[in-house]
C-alpha cells in the first residue's frame, strides 16, 4: 500500500503581524495617503515600531515537505505556535497556503474542535445529518451510518433532543461518533481526546487505530499527550518554528520533541566552579564541572544508562575515592535514593576527568534533580566527604514504550525494584 | 506532480473564474439541510412561528397605505391602494431580505467556516432558498387579497402572472449577487455592515415599492430605470395588479445589470472565500 493520502509541497503560510489593516476601510486609506505623502502611518501604534514592525511577515509554515500514505497514523507534536494547527487548517481547507501545494486523495473529516458544525436548535439526529452532509455525503450514505453512529455516542436516548439541551460530555461524545464514523478517508484529530469520561476515551482510540489498521483510513493526530501519541500512531513528525525538524519513529520523535522543547530546562553541562561550598567542602578537592556525555539534553529513556563525566582539580592523593549520586524528585525532595560508584583513585594534579555510568532501570518516568559528593571509605565503612558542590542538576526520564502499568508515583514512590516472583499454592 | 493523482489539490490562488459551480452542485444535499435549519431555527420557541412571516410585510403595507396612499397620495391611479402596496412590499421583501443576510455570509459564519470546509457559496445560496419559504407564505397572503378584490372586480391580473418565477430568480440573483459583494469587503472592511441597514432602505426610495412610478419626472427616467429593481417591481404589478404595461427593453437591461453584478459578485466571493479566515 504505497498510496499517498496526502502530499505537502514546498507549503508556506505567510502572516503579518500585528493587525490587518486599519480594521476599517477609512483606516486603510488614512494609512495609504500617509504613505503617498511620506509621513508616518497614524493607525501604526506608537512604540511598537522598535521591537515588532507592524505588517513584519511571519511564517506560520516555512516550506513544508511532507507525505503521508493511505493507512498510516501518523502523530504532529511540536510546542505552542509551532505551526501544528495551521497544518492541519490547511489540510480542511479553512485557510489556503501562500506558496507550494497540497493534494489530498479522498475526503477529510476534521475535527479540530469537537462539535464542529453542530447547530444548537437542531436535534442530535439532525446534526449526524448536517455533519455528514458538511463533508458532502448524501442522505443515503449517512441513513446507513445512522445505527452505528447512534449506537457508539452513547446517547440515543437524547438523540431526538436539541443539542442546546446536552452536556458537554454528551456532545463532545455525539461529535466524535459522528466522525469516526463518517465516510472520509482522512481523519484529522486535534486533541480530541483531552475530553469525555476515561472509558469513551480509550473507545475513541480503540476506534481510531480500527480506523487506521483494519479500514485502511488515515489518520492525523496532534496532540500533547505523548501516551496517546504512542498508542496511536506509528509515525510522528516534530514541528518546529514552522519547519518539520524530524519524521519517522514515534519514540525518537517525542525524544526529539521534548528535546526541543526543554533544552534549556535540562541543560547536559554545568560549571560549578563558582558554587559556593560549605565547611571544607572543595579545599582539598574541588569539582570544576559536570556534564551529561552523548547527550544533546538531560533527558533519558528509562533503561538507558547515564554517562557522566566530571572534572575536578585535587592538592592530595585519594586512593579509594567514591562519588556518590543522590537523586530527588523534582517536587519537594521527599523520595531520593543514591547510588554509590565504586573506588577509584584521585592523583595530585588538575583537570582530572571522572567518567561515571548510572543505571536507571528502577527510576519511574519523572523530572529529577541530581546532586553529587566525592567522599572517601575508611576501613570501618564510615565515609569522608571531601567536596560537595551544592549542584543541582536537572533531568527529565521518560518510558520508552508503553509499560505494563500505570506506575501510582503518589503511592507507590519513584524507584521500581526489579520485579518480584510470585506463585500460586493451592 | 500530477495533478490527477490526487482527488483535491489546495494551491494558494484560485482563478477568478473558477467558481466551482460543479462541487457546489455535489454539496446540494447540504443546501437542503443548511435552508432547513434556517428555517427552523428562526422560528424556534417562538409562539406564533412562520405566522411572523406574514405580520412584517402586513404592517408595513398598512402603514404605507395610510401614510404613502392616504396622507400623500403616491398610490396609482385605477387599483385599490392597499393592493398596490402589498404586491411592491412582497416583491421588496424578498429582495432586501436575501440581500442582508447574504450580506452576512463570512462575519456571520465566522465559527464554522473557520473548522470545516465546504463551498462557501452554499451558504448564501440556502439563504436565498430559505427566504423563498418566507415569501411563498407572503405570497400565498398576498393572493389571498388579490383574489378578494379580483371578485369584486377591482383588479385584472394579466398573463404576465406566468413570469413569476423569473421574477424571483432575478431576485435572488441579483440579491445574491449585492450580497456576496458586500459580505466579501465586509470580511476586512466591517464600514460596510453599517452601510447595509440604510442602505437597503435608501434604495428602495430608490425603486416603486412606496409610491408610483408615474410621479419621477420623465427627464431622470432614464437614469432612475438604470435601477435593476425598478423593472422587476413594475412587471411585477403588471402581473397581478394589471397596472401599466409591460416594459421589455428595460426589463432587459435589468436582467444584463443583474447577470454583471452576479457575476461580480462570485468572482470577488471566489478570492476572498479561500483566505478570509485571516483577516475576518
Amino acid at each position: 500500500m504505497d498510496e499517498l493520502a496526502i502530499k505537502i509541497e514546498h507549503v508556506s503560510k505567510q502572516y503579518r503581524l500585528g493587525a490587518i489593516g486599519g480594521g476599517s476601510l477609512r483606516g486603510d486609506l488614512q494609512s495609504w495617503w500617509a504613505r503617498v505623502r511620506g509621513k508616518e502611518d497614524p493607525n501604526s501604534k506608537v512604540g511598537t515600531r522598535t521591537d515588532i514592525k507592524i505588517g513584519e511577515r511571519f511564517l506560520a509554515l516555512d516550506d513544508i515537505n511532507l507525505e503521508v500514505k493511505k493507512g498510516e497514523a501518523l502523530g504532529i507534536i511540536g510546542h505552542n505556535g509551532a505551526g501544528k494547527s495551521t497544518l492541519l487548517k490547511l489540510l480542511c481547507r479553512v485557510t489556503a497556503p501562500t506558496t507550494g501545494m497540497i493534494g489530498i486523495n479522498g475526503r477529510i473529516a476534521s475535527m479540530l474542535e469537537v462539535g464542529t458544525g453542530f447547530h444548537p436548535e437542531l436535534t442530535g439526529r439532525e446534526n449526524i445529518y448536517m455533519n455528514g452532509a458538511i463533508l458532502g455525503m448524501t442522505r443515503k450514505e449517512i441513513d446507513a451510518k445512522m445505527e452505528d453512529i447512534i449506537e457508539f455516542s452513547e446517547v440515543r436516548q437524547f438523540i431526538d433532543t436539541p443539542v442546546k439541551r446536552y452536556s458537554s460530555g454528551m456532545y463532545v461524545k455525539l461529535a466524535f461518533s459522528v466522525a469516526a464514523h463518517l465516510d472520509s478517508e482522512i481523519m484529522i484529530m486535534d486533541e480530541v481526546l483531552a475530553v469525555g469520561d476515561m472509558a469513551f476515551q480509550k473507545k475513541c482510540l480503540d476506534k481510531m487505530r480500527e480506523a487506521a489498521n483494519k479500514e485502511g483510513r488515515t489518520v492525523l493526530y496532534v496532540s500533547h499527550n505523548m501516551n496517546t501519541i504512542r498508542q496511536l500512531c506509528d509515525r510522528c513528525i516534530v514541528l518546529d518554528h514552522g519547519k518539520v525538524i524530524y519524521d519517522g519513529d514515534v519514540d525518537a520523535a517525542i525524544a526529539k520533541y521534548l528535546g526541543e522543547h526543554q533544552e534549556t530546562a535540562f541543560p547536559v553541562a554545568y560549571d560549578l566552579s563558582q558554587n559556593k561550598r560549605n565547611h571544607h567542602f572543595g579545599k582539598q578537592i574541588f569539582v570544576k564541572s559536570f556534564r551529561f556525555l552523548e547527550a544533546e539534553a538531560a533527558r533519558f529513556m528509562i533503561g538507558q544508562t547515564i554517562n557522566i563525566e566530571i572534572s575536578l582539580d585535587s592538592k592530595i592523593e585519594v586512593d579509594d575515592a567514591r562519588i556518590v549520586m543522590r537523586i530527588k524528585d523534582k517536587g519537594n525532595y521527599v523520595r531520593y535514593a543514591s547510588s554509590l560508584s565504586n573506588c577509584f583513585s584521585i592523583s595530585r594534579s588538575e583537570g582530572q576527568k571522572i567518567r561515571l555510568r548510572l543505571d536507571t532501570t528502577q527510576l519511574i518516568e519523572d523530572e529529577y534533580c541530581f546532586s553529587f559528593e566525592v567522599i572517601s571509605t575508611d576501613s570501618i565503612g564510615n565515609y569522608h566527604s571531601y567536596d560537595n558542590p551544592m549542584a543541582t542538576i536537572f533531568v527529565f526520564m521518560y518510558e520508552c514504550d508503553d509499560s505494563d502499568i500505570n506506575w501510582a508515583k503518589q503511592y507507590w514512590g519513584n524507584i521500581r525494584l526489579p520485579d518480584m516472583s510470585a506463585v500460586t499454592i493451592r | 506532480m500530477s495533478d490527477k493523482q490526487f482527488t483535491t489539490v489546495i494551491v494558494p490562488k484560485s482563478k477568478w473564474f473558477d467558481f466551482h459551480l460543479k462541487e457546489v452542485w455535489k454539496y446540494r444535499d447540504l443546501i437542503l439541510l443548511f435552508v432547513k435549519r434556517n428555517f427552523v431555527s428562526q422560528y424556534k420557541q417562538t409562539i406564533l412561528g412562520p405566522i411572523w412571516a406574514l405580520i412584517q410585510p402586513l404592517l408595513t403595507t398598512v402603514v404605507f397605505t395610510v401614510v404613502f396612499g392616504r396622507l400623500a397620495g403616491l398610490a396609482a391611479e385605477g387599483v385599490p391602494s392597499f393592493l398596490f402596496f402589498m404586491s411592491g412590499n412582497v416583491a421588496w421583501h424578498y429582495f432586501s431580505s436575501c440581500l442582508t443576510s447574504t450580506a452576512n455570509t463570512f462575519t456571520g459564519n465566522a465559527g464554522i467556516f473557520g473548522k470545516v470546509y465546504f463551498p462557501r457559496l452554499v451558504s448564501p445560496i440556502s439563504t436565498v432558498l430559505t427566504n423563498l419559504i418566507s415569501f411563498a407564505i407572503q405570497f400565498v397572503m398576498f393572493l389571498v387579497f388579490l383574489a378578494i378584490y379580483w371578485a369584486k372586480g377591482a383588479v385584472q391580473p394579466t398573463l404576465y402572472a406566468l413570469m413569476l418565477p423569473v421574477l424571483l430568480l432575478q431576485m435572488a440573483m441579483l440579491s445574491l449577487g449585492v450580497g456576496i459583494i458586500i459580505s466579501s469587503l465586509t470580511t476586512k472592511y466591517r464600514d460596510l455592515k453599517m452601510l447595509i441597514g440604510f442602505g437597503v432602505q435608501l434604495w428602495m426610495y430608490g425603486t416603486p415599492v412606496a409610491y408610483d412610478i408615474g410621479i419621477v419626472p420623465q427627464k431622470f427616467m432614464s437614469v432612475y430605470m438604470l435601477n435593476p429593481m425598478t423593472p422587476i417591481i413594475n412587471t411585477f404589478r403588471t402581473a397581478f395588479l394589471g397596472l401599466g404595461s409591460f416594459d421589455l427593453p428595460h426589463y432587459l437591461i435589468s436582467w444584463g445589470v443583474t447577470i454583471v453584478i452576479l457575476f461580480l459578485g462570485l468572482m470577488l466571493f471566489n478570492r476572498v472565500e479561500k483566505t478570509f479566515m485571516d483577516t475576518v
